[in-house]
């Protein structure tokens, strides 16, 4: 029996899970994937925005320029890679500095800190490879740049430790009302029972409360594809590179990963099927054609990715955060799209002031540990560092990914710490181990039976991510 | 700080016969430092035959062919590291590398041989629309899984590109008992050698698609097909004759690339052409002492040739540690590139009285022609001009300059170019 | 009755497409071909094409899993699938030295099947 039950381990559904497991309270977080940040908190354009693109008075205003204050704080308590280095939005003709215009008195409104006109020297100080008509800029200081999934993981890791319960590989098949207190939800690992169900199933969080009989609302999946260059090119961008937006969406930007690489993305279209997360021709098309409105000398032939994310994107335009009237104990988290991944920490917050306003009582523990434990990156430490670590770890002297400079040392712990990995992409997500240049040619069979032989199974057990993504097929001679 | 007259980066064909040819020059105190448990580099997960035909005079395997020069090397007083990834390198020749056993090693060297090799195009560069399910491979990673880890990455399967080793796993798919449904390719030729083609998949009766590519990926999880589409003039996909194909793997040979992420480090210039280092006639960087050899410097079709030229590095190496530095840039030969030709190794000869003996060029042709004549012209007139039959884009072409062409002449430059002769028939 | 076949040349680069004229198994004629050398390629192809078979056998209880081994000589095309069959659960154990004899007589060719590599009983 559970205080609360979460349905979905995306950025949403973790940091709740962060913040609630500060209380005594039992809970237990159900995802239908096998590991966390597998849905839209692991693709999407990683910025942690400034707050001025909402409408005042929505949610997404409120939430975006509150959350945006907590990331600094929390990504040093939770060891998590975040650049503090700010966003531009780029006007080239009278038009776009009329909407710059807007966008400026709306960040106000809002109460964006710090914005400022730059002009188009300044401008091609900072970012000497954008195209040199631009005119005015918005510069918002708070923006900043993060690792998505790592910082996803890192809240489940942390409330994890903090006493949270994780399922994996268990989709909801129902959520029901057993008893005036209690709500039972199905899933195919069996029924949990729990006081209050926290709805963050993101692009299916509108079929999860039509499943438990609460308010109606639908869920369009809005797809954003991107391409990621060599990391050779990262000086392409300094800042994050917006144009003047559009109506429905903040347009392709050009943009820094915190990891050094930059990418260009996403465009916005929306589907009908929340699986497609394929990239088509058409859509490379459109954000080569659209990056390039902003850094014109694109280096397309050291291109060494492509993904598409979608958006969850509610038809009622704002997120929806709320207990609903009509099931008692069960609260909505939709529509959580742009700037969800920003506003996340004042998500929580705010659950958090909707739970005791249901009745929940809380107590704060007193042995909450605020750090998840320590994570080397031995691509980025000092030689004196790295020597004193293999000393202590010699898995720490054999580089097992060239193009990231990733260690077995980091590989095995990314499978042994808490929620460890249990694929391939796991082990990418938390160690960057296949994300360089070769795209993991050359790790992949060894970061496999790094898996098998820490999870004592055999290679062909071995998967890319969920359920029937297995990298090997059997052994040879098998099929002779 | 351990400090070494030579350091070679690599323990494949290109490295061990650098390395022994420095040795043989008089080279005393050799560092060798290897990546893999062991030597022998890529050639040890190419078990198939047709190596050292010009070497040897004989088929060997890929294993047969390293394990020769392994013996060579091990008798010979030349220090190996094994399990040692190079972080760094600095053009002062300082080289920072790590293993298990001994941490972080310090080297300071005086010459540097570059023998990386090189890695696979991946399907990120090509821009292949669809999902990214398991079952998209390198041909190269499946390869390793198959010959050294012994693993069935798949049972039925397309292979994207016609490269040597798409083509060599076509055929060990097969006689492993997988289905190898097709190979497509791009261009209107094919880019492996004819004997694959006829070997690999004429013997097997696999289609080879010339002037197709791969326009969709579809499946979630796993890989469930492909859609192949015919591909214009202008190499965009026509979409009426995209067909699917049911597939559970997809194994891409579309090209490799030079690794130089070390060379760029040590500041040394690189050739757009080539993806490697620009070096002079005795495979010298831009950044002197530092030498580089073998698919590091451009990729090669025969490991007979990466031999070859990597006895030259090894011998330059020798020369540079026994008789210094070659003249300045000033002195340089370019070696142009004119119409026909893809690109050229070396891309200059240095220093005028270095020029004492029979000079190699190898160079690849842009298309294929069945007869061609190369010319090697200079400010100077014409020096030399040969007719060539058959060339192939995916077969090397290895022309040597005489002394006697180099120094009659005494060019400021040559220009280097391939015409075709008469019709196709 | 006549039958024709068509052999790609792999002597050298140019891959002569070679027509082979055959009447009830015996050549009849070879046209189509570049060189001398292709006649006598094209001539083995159609009557007795021979490959050499490079595969793997398991390795016992080492890191190295697989040992790569071959035919000795080349060995007729159509037995190169009942070879496959034969040493599919071969297994060996180091310490193996290059040429070695892994199985002796492959698919009753006379041809043995050997190591190419050396495989130390300390790997």
């Amino acid at each position: 029996m559970d205080d609360v039950i979460i349905i979905g381990g995306g950025v949403v559904g973790c940091m709740i899970a962060r913040e609630l497991s500060k209380y005594n309270l039992a809970i237990t977080l159900v995802e239908k994937n096998e590991d966390v940040a597998c849905g839209t908190s692991k693709a999407n354009s990683a910025v942690i925005h400034a707050g001025f693109d909402a409408k005042p008075g929505t949610l997404k205003a409120k939430l975006n320029v509150r959350g945006n204050t907590f990331f600094p704080a929390l990504c040093e308590e939770l060891d998590v890679p975040f650049k503090n280095n700010g966003s531009l939005v780029l006007a080239f003709d009278d038009e776009e500095i009329n909407t710059v215009g807007e966008l400026m008195e709306r960040g106000k409104t809002n109460g964006v800190p710090g914005l400022d006109y730059w002009d188009t020297d300044k401008i091609l100080e900072v970012e000497p490879y954008l195209k040199k008509t631009v005119r005015r800029a918005l510069y918002a200081p708070t923006a900043g740049i993060i690792c998505p999934y790592e910082f996803t993981i890192a809240l489940a890791e942390n409330s994890y430790q903090n006493g949270v319960k994780y399922l994996f590989e268990a989709p909801v098949t129902g959520v029901e009302k057993i008893t005036d207190e209690n709500l039972v939800v199905r899933t195919s690992k069996g029924d949990l029972q729990g006081k209050y169900v926290i709805n963050a199933a993101g692009l299916f969080a509108d079929e999860i409360s039509k499943l438990a009989g609460a308010e109606e609302y639908q869920i369009i999946p809005r797809k954003g594809e991107y391409l990621i260059f060599d990391k050779e090119y990262g000086y392409l961008a300094q800042m994050v590179l917006f144009p003047t937006p559009s109506k429905i969406s903040k347009g392709i930007l050009v943009c820094p990963t915190v990891d050094g690489n930059v990418f260009i993305g996403p465009n916005s279209n929306n589907i009908d099927d929340k699986t497609d997360v394929s990239v088509q021709r058409e859509g490379i098309e459109e954000i080569i054609s659209g990056g390039k409105k902003i850094v014109p000398d694109l280096p397309l032939k050291n291109i060494i990715t492509s993904f598409a994310g979608l958006r969850a994107s509610s038809t009622k335009g704002d997120f929806i955060i709320e207990a609903s009237q009509k099931v008692k104990g069960f609260i909505n988290v939709g529509g959580i799209e742009s700037p969800g991944f920003t506003s996340s920490p004042a998500i929580a917050e705010m659950i958090v002031e909707i739970l005791i306003n249901e009745g929940l009582k809380l107590e704060k523990k007193n042995n909450f540990i605020p750090h998840r434990p320590r994570k080397y990156r031995f691509r980025e430490m000092d030689n004196e560092a790295r020597e004193k670590l293999i000393k202590q770890n010699p898995d720490f002297g054999h580089v097992i990914c060239r193009c990231e400079t990733v260690t077995k040392g980091e590989i095995v712990d990314a499978i042994r710490r808490p929620l460890g990995a249990r694929s391939i992409d796991g082990i990418k997500r938390r160690t960057r181990a296949g994300m360089g240049r070769c795209q993991g040619g050359f790790c992949s069979p060894k970061v496999l039976a790094i898996l098998a032989e820490e999870l004592k199974v055999k290679p062909t057990v071995i998967r890319k991510a969920n359920g029937g993504s297995e990298v090997l097929l059997g052994k040879i001679k098998e099929y002779l | 700080m351990i400090y070494k007259e030579l350091v070679v980066i690599g323990g494949g064909p290109a490295g061990l016969s650098a390395a022994i040819q420095a040795y043989e020059e008089g080279v005393q105190d050799i560092l060798l430092i290897e990546r893999d448990f062991e030597l022998g580099g890529i050639l040890k997960q190419c078990i198939h035959n047709g190596f050292g035909l010009h070497i040897f005079q004989e088929e060997l395997t890929g294993p047969e062919y390293a394990e020769r020069f392994i013996k060579e090397l091990k008798k010979m007083n030349i220090e190996v590291i094994l399990d040692t990834m190079v972080l760094e390198i600095t053009n002062e020749k300082k080289i920072i590398a790590v293993n298990k056993e001994l941490g972080i090693l310090n080297i300071q060297t005086q010459a540097i041989i570059l023998a990386m090799g090189c890695r696979e195009r991946t399907r990120g560069a090509l821009n292949i629309p669809g999902f990214r399910p398991a079952g998209i491979f390198t041909a190269g990673t499946a390869q390793r899984f198959v010959n050294i880890e012994g693993y069935m990455p798949g049972k039925d399967i397309v292979i994207l590109g016609s490269g040597d080793i798409g083509l060599i796993m076509a055929r060990r798919f097969t006689l492993e008992g997988a289905k190898v449904r097709c190979v497509v390719e791009l261009m209107p030729y094919s880019n492996g050698l004819t004997r694959n083609v006829v070997q690999c998949l004429e013997d097997y009766d696999i289609p080879l698609y010339l002037r197709h590519t791969v326009i969709e990926i579809h499946g979630k999880d796993r890989l469930e097909g492909v859609t192949v589409a015919e591909v214009d003039d202008n190499n965009l996909p026509i979409l009426a004759t995209a067909t699917y194909i049911p597939c559970d793997t997809l194994l891409l040979s579309v090209g490799l690339i030079p690794e130089n992420e070390l060379s760029k480090l040590a500041e040394v210039k690189l050739d757009d052409r080539t993806g490697g280092p620009i070096v002079n006639q005795r495979m010298e960087t831009s950044t002197q002492g530092i030498f580089a050899c073998g698919n590091v410097l451009h990729v090669h079709d025969l490991v007979d040739f990466v031999t070859q030229e990597a006895r030259l590095a090894g011998k330059g190496a020798a020369d540079y540690l026994s008789k210094g530095k070659v003249d300045n840039y000033a002195d340089a030969i370019p070696v142009r590139v004119l119409k026909g030709v893809r690109y050229i190794v070396p891309q200059y000869f240095q220093g005028k009285e270095m020029l004492n003996g029979r000079q190699e060029l190898f160079m690849r042709s842009v298309k294929p022609m069945d007869k061609a004549k190369l010319i090697i012209d200079s400010d100077k007139g014409v020096i030399k001009t040969k007719t060539l039959n058959y060339v192939k884009p995916s077969e090397m072409i290895n022309v040597a300059l005489q002394k006697e062409e180099l120094c009659q002449a005494n060019p400021n430059y040559l220009e280097i170019s391939l015409q075709e002769v008469g019709d196709r028939s | 009755m006549t039958e024709e076949k068509f052999v790609t040349c792999i002597v050298c680069p140019k891959g002569c497409r070679i027509k082979v004229i055959l009447d009830e198994g015996d050549i009849l004629d070879i046209l189509n071909y570049g060189c001398k050398r292709g006649v006598e390629y094209a001539r083995e192809e159609v009557m007795a094409p021979k490959r050499i078979l490079t595969t793997t056998v398991a390795v016992q209880g080492q890191n190295i899993q697989m040992l790569p081994v071959k035919t000795e000589d080349a060995i007729p095309k159509e037995l190169l699938k009942v070879a496959m069959h034969e040493t599919k659960d071969l297994s060996v154990e180091p310490p193996i030295k290059i040429g070695d004899v892994i199985w002796p007589n492959i698919a009753g060719t006379g041809v043995n099947i050997i190591a190419t590599r050396t495989l130390d009983a300390n790997v």
